[in-house]
């Protein structure tokens, strides 16, 4: 599979040069010869101890090429795609097909600010991308070579110096087709100086065959600015999903990220912030639920560059069946970094004997005054509150569900709009078997 | 309506009902006390359905039916309520979401409607207003930081909810100040009718004064040593357990 991703990048190249910048092909470039010495990870990389991408990368993968337009099987209309998105919220809407954009299925501006696509920027705003691309992911791992390498659309936000973005962005990026596909998406996003603009995302996979998306993302958070994401990872059982995040921070700038893993196969997720001015603030809250055979990884790292930033971290997860878990917390508090403040949780619950997590905080403190506390929870539910519920005649599944979800609960309850809180909650509740109806 | 028959139960090997015999009738008022550890509220969590315990012998029925092999919620659909000694603290659901999860699981199993949003508010304020509850609690994640009192006034608060036609109240009374136990026991003695029956679990004759028992009982190691009126309560407020564990040797 290794060769045939160099072998399209090969192919394509003269497009890809045609299409952006001479400085941006050169990156592309290095990028990929990166891929090809080191090729995907394997468990041997400590990186990748519990999450193997074996299985993942053998299928015989479609690699749909950003320069092709959509065929005739890519053709969707809004009502297939409708129950993926938040529709009682007003949006922006950017919508992704095998990582190319619909513009039929979209709502984009440039009026007081950018909110469109990578694939449009690159000519568009030469300077700005050239100026901004892959100055986070340089010396990240071979999945965020490759993709950035071969990754041509994804969402593209620049919101100017104090301009609050006026209603939430919401992207959905979609695979479909009738053979394997496997899509890399790039998103970048400029937050300038108290700017704030607020995400919420989705991957969605239409199909029943195999798909695998490797998705980078790239995010700059001026001075003062606020960025709030919401990722949705609720997929189908054969879809995949590899994502790494990286969000640069400045002074006095705020990022809050949701990320709800409730459906996949296997998702991994690299979630990363610096923070680089003075009194940033990152704040993280994941929930993951697995059942069936599924894999839900989340690496996070938090660093800690400058003095008095502060980062919250609050993992969830509930586990059931075969399903798995990996936690691995990282926070570095760099020498100058004195007043950081570092909150690190995760709490887990196994539901089954088959079913495991495997979490690791991994702290590294180089600052002398420092508040860090992090902990981690694996248990199971708890017996005393089961009977408690019965007791008042909640039936033994509504109550194991009703404490599952009151477990949750913290996981989403930052979440601004209630309305898609709600929706998070029902999906958690049948993602349980449960109708959550009259607990909300 | 309630008939405890020769039972006998024990946890971890250890035997702690050691033959309880017991019925209590509708309209009726049973007050059980004893000393720590003498199994009482051993007994209400049996009763109450709690698989923890093993049943070595002996039977309960309701209404004439034996309810052992019935899960907890099953006895609660059957009107059987227990206010527990020391309340579980479930941070992340709502006073108000529980009870009305419970309330409609209740009337679902009867097979009547589930109660909507705005008549439920009502019902519930105006339970809270006779127990004297401010309605800030039902925004509250359950029980959790509720001070001692709180927790056995929220018990209540479920009771009059759930109108059950059978009650356990395990030391309800502990923890209350006097004006919240003044409070609490006309909640009780509210709901008190012919319809219902309540065994109120205590170490304190006081909360008798308020709720007035029809029987008391002592239980000792795990067995009903003695039976009376409410006299009998007074006579151990003032002589103690020592004369009826000595009776027992
Ligand atoms: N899980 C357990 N394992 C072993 N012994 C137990 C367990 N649970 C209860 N017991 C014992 O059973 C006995 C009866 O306990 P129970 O709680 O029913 O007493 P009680 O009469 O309610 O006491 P109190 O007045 O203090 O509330 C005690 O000796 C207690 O230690
Ligand atoms: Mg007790």
């Amino acid at each position: 599979m290794k060769d045939r991703l160099s072998a399209f990048y090969w192919l394509n190249e003269t497009q890809f040069a045609q299409a952006s910048s001479e400085q941006i092909t050169s990156q592309r470039r290095s990028a990929i010869e990166k891929f090809e010495i080191e090729g995907f990870p394997s468990v041997k990389d400590e990186e990748w101890k519990y999450t193997s991408l074996k299985k993942l990368i053998t299928p015989d993968y479609l690699f749909p090429s950003p320069f092709v337009p959509l065929d005739q099987e890519e053709q969707i209309d809004f009502n297939d795609i409708k129950q993926f998105l938040v529709n009682d919220i007003d949006c922006y809407q950017v919508v992704f097909i095998n990582g190319r954009y619909s513009s039929w299925l979209s709502e984009t501006t440039h009026t007081n600010y950018d909110i469109c696509t990578l694939g449009s920027a690159w000519k568009k705003y030469p300077e700005v991308v050239e100026s901004y691309f892959n100055k986070l992911t340089k010396d990240d791992g071979p999945l965020v070579q490759l993709n950035t390498g071969l990754a041509w659309e994804g969402l593209y936000i620049n919101v100017p110096k104090n301009i609050i973005v006026d209603k939430p962005i919401q992207v959905l990026y979609i695979s479909t087709g009738d053979t394997p596909v496997f899509n890399q998406t790039r998103s970048l996003i400029i937050l300038s100086e108290g700017s704030s603009a607020e995400i919420i995302e989705r991957h969605h996979s239409l199909t029943n065959h195999e798909t695998w998306t490797n998705a980078v993302d790239e995010l700059h958070v001026g001075s003062n600015a606020k960025i709030h994401w919401v990722k949705l990872q609720h997929d189908s059982s054969n879809a995949s999903l590899t994502q790494h995040s990286k969000i640069h921070q400045e002074k006095d700038s705020t990022a809050i990220v949701h990320t709800i893993s409730t459906g996949g196969k296997l998702i991994r997720n690299n979630l990363d912030f610096s923070l680089t001015g003075k009194g940033a603030e990152a704040r993280m809250f994941g929930l993951s639920l697995g059942s069936d055979r599924q894999l839900v990884d989340h690496h996070t790292r938090v660093d800690h560059i400058a003095p008095n930033c502060s980062s919250h971290e609050a993992y969830k997860g509930i586990y059931d069946e075969s399903s798995r878990g990996v936690f691995n917390g990282k926070i570095y508090v760099h020498i100058d970094a004195q007043k950081t403040q570092a909150y690190q949780q995760n709490n887990n619950l196994i539901l089954s004997e088959k079913a495991t997590i495997d979490t690791k905080p991994q702290l590294e403190i180089f600052a002398d005054d420092v508040k860090c506390t992090h902990g981690c929870t694996i248990g199971q539910l708890d017996e005393d509150a089961l009977f408690y519920l019965r007791a008042r005649g909640i039936r033994n599944k509504e109550a194991k569900a009703l404490l599952m979800l009151a477990f949750a609960n913290d996981a989403i309850a930052d979440i601004q709009h209630p309305s898609l809180r709600v929706k998070l909650s029902q999906l958690i509740g049948r993602k349980l078997g449960v109708d959550m109806s009259n607990a909300l | 309506m309630l008939e405890i028959v020769n039972l006998h139960a024990s946890i971890d090997n250890k035997v702690i009902l050691n033959g309880i015999n017991l019925k209590i009738n509708l309209g009726e008022v049973h007050a059980i006390m004893g000393p720590n550890g003498s199994g009482k509220s051993t007994l209400s969590n049996v009763i109450a359905g709690h698989d923890g315990y093993d049943i070595i012998s002996g039977d309960i029925l309701f209404d004439g039916d034996s309810v052992l092999d019935f899960p907890p919620e099953k006895r609660a659909h059957l009107g059987l309520f227990l206010s527990f000694q020391y309340p579980v603290e479930i941070p992340g659901i709502t006073v108000s979401n529980f009870i009305r999860t419970a309330l409609n699981e209740i009337r679902k199993a009867k097979g009547e409607e589930s109660l909507g949003a705005s008549p439920m508010l009502k019902l519930m304020r105006e339970k809270m207003k006779v127990l004297e509850m401010d309605k800030g609690f039902l925004s509250r994640s359950l029980n959790e930081g509720f001070s001692g009192g709180e927790k056995k006034r929220n018990e209540i608060f479920q009771m009059a909810m759930l109108e059950p036609k059978m009650a356990i109240l395990d030391e309800t009374d502990s923890g209350l100040d006097i004006d919240a136990l003044r409070v609490v026991a006309n909640g009780v003695n509210a709901l008190r009718s012919d319809r219902n029956a309540f065994i109120v679990i205590t170490h304190y004759q006081r909360l008798l004064d308020y709720i007035i028992p029809d029987f008391v009982h002592v239980l000792f190691n795990g067995k009903i040593v003695k039976s009376g009126g409410k006299e009998l309560a007074i006579e151990l407020e003032k002589r103690g357990y020592d004369w009826i564990k000595k009776e027992q040797k």
